[in-house]
């Protein structure tokens, strides 16, 4: 199965702060949820979220089980120069997930 | 005859009503283990010190009608200088089986001390949204929300 995500990376001007938004597809199973037999289904959650900007961390965030399914994540940055962001997930199981964006200066 | 039947279908209506909003009245009230785990959950991510008021503004809806993708937001006042700027926003609940939602890392290349998110709120609860800044004082602001579909609940 493949992992879906919508990124938006607005187009900037020198100095101006955007939002960025990302969200990644994902259930988000808290780990305090029963099965239909009563069984408490195992968590398997997106723990830990990451954006660099041509490397350096531009922001970060760890994740709990309160996070809603499909975590959404927005932030701002200030947008200095063009270049590439990078974001990561990482989570339960062995889940990561990498996406890249250009930022672009208008 | 049938308009008396009517009348006595709306009495019961009424007290179904009035008997339902005592027990609302109480799950609102906090118990003071609560209130506690709360401030602990908050001491153990500062550090030992309790944030003071202000500077922090967490926006949620303050009546949220289903609690498996509530949108909220952080806002913190800094200029987001290198010289003063806001390290880490962190969200808190009361209520739910495990009092952290929320932790992010910020620098001044954010230029805006701001984040949002969607979160799972378990049922009414006290929320609580901290930050601390490059001078290392901390901020809080706590926020009450009535929850009337719960998240966790269907199996």
């Amino acid at each position: 199965m493949s992992t879906r995500t919508l990124i938006t990376v607005p187009a900037a001007r020198r100095g101006e702060i955007v939002e960025i938004r990302a969200m990644i597809g994902h259930p988000m199973e808290t780990g305090h949820r029963p099965d239909s037999a009563g069984r408490l289904l195992p968590r398997d959650i997106v723990t830990r979220f990451e954006c660099r900007f041509e490397g350096r961390m531009i922001f970060a965030a760890d994740l709990y089980p309160a996070v809603a399914a499909n975590p959404y994540l927005a932030f701002a940055m200030r947008a200095e120069r063009s270049g590439t962001l990078q974001f990561s997930w990482s989570g339960d199981n062995g889940f990561v997930h990498t996406e890249s964006r250009p930022l672009t200066l208008t | 005859m049938s308009t008396l039947r009517r009348r006595d279908v709306l009495a019961s209506g009424t007290l179904l009503v009035l008997s339902v909003r005592p027990m609302q009245a109480q799950s609102q009230s906090q118990s003071p283990s609560l209130a506690s785990a709360l401030a602990e959950a908050v001491r153990a991510w500062s550090g030992g010190n309790m944030p003071r008021d202000g500077r922090v503004t967490l926006d949620i809806a303050p009546l949220v009608d289903n609690g498996n993708a509530v949108p909220i937001s952080v806002r913190v006042v800094s200029p987001m200088t290198e010289a003063d700027h806001v390290r880490e926003i962190a969200v808190f609940n009361e209520r739910n089986p495990q009092r952290e939602v929320l932790r992010c890392e910020l620098s001044a290349a954010n230029g805006r001390a701001e984040v949002s998110s969607r979160i799972r709120l378990a049922t009414s609860q006290q929320l609580v949204a901290v930050a601390r800044l490059s001078d290392g004082s901390l901020w809080q602001q706590r926020v009450e929300v009535l929850v009337t579909l719960a998240a966790c609940i269907e199996g």
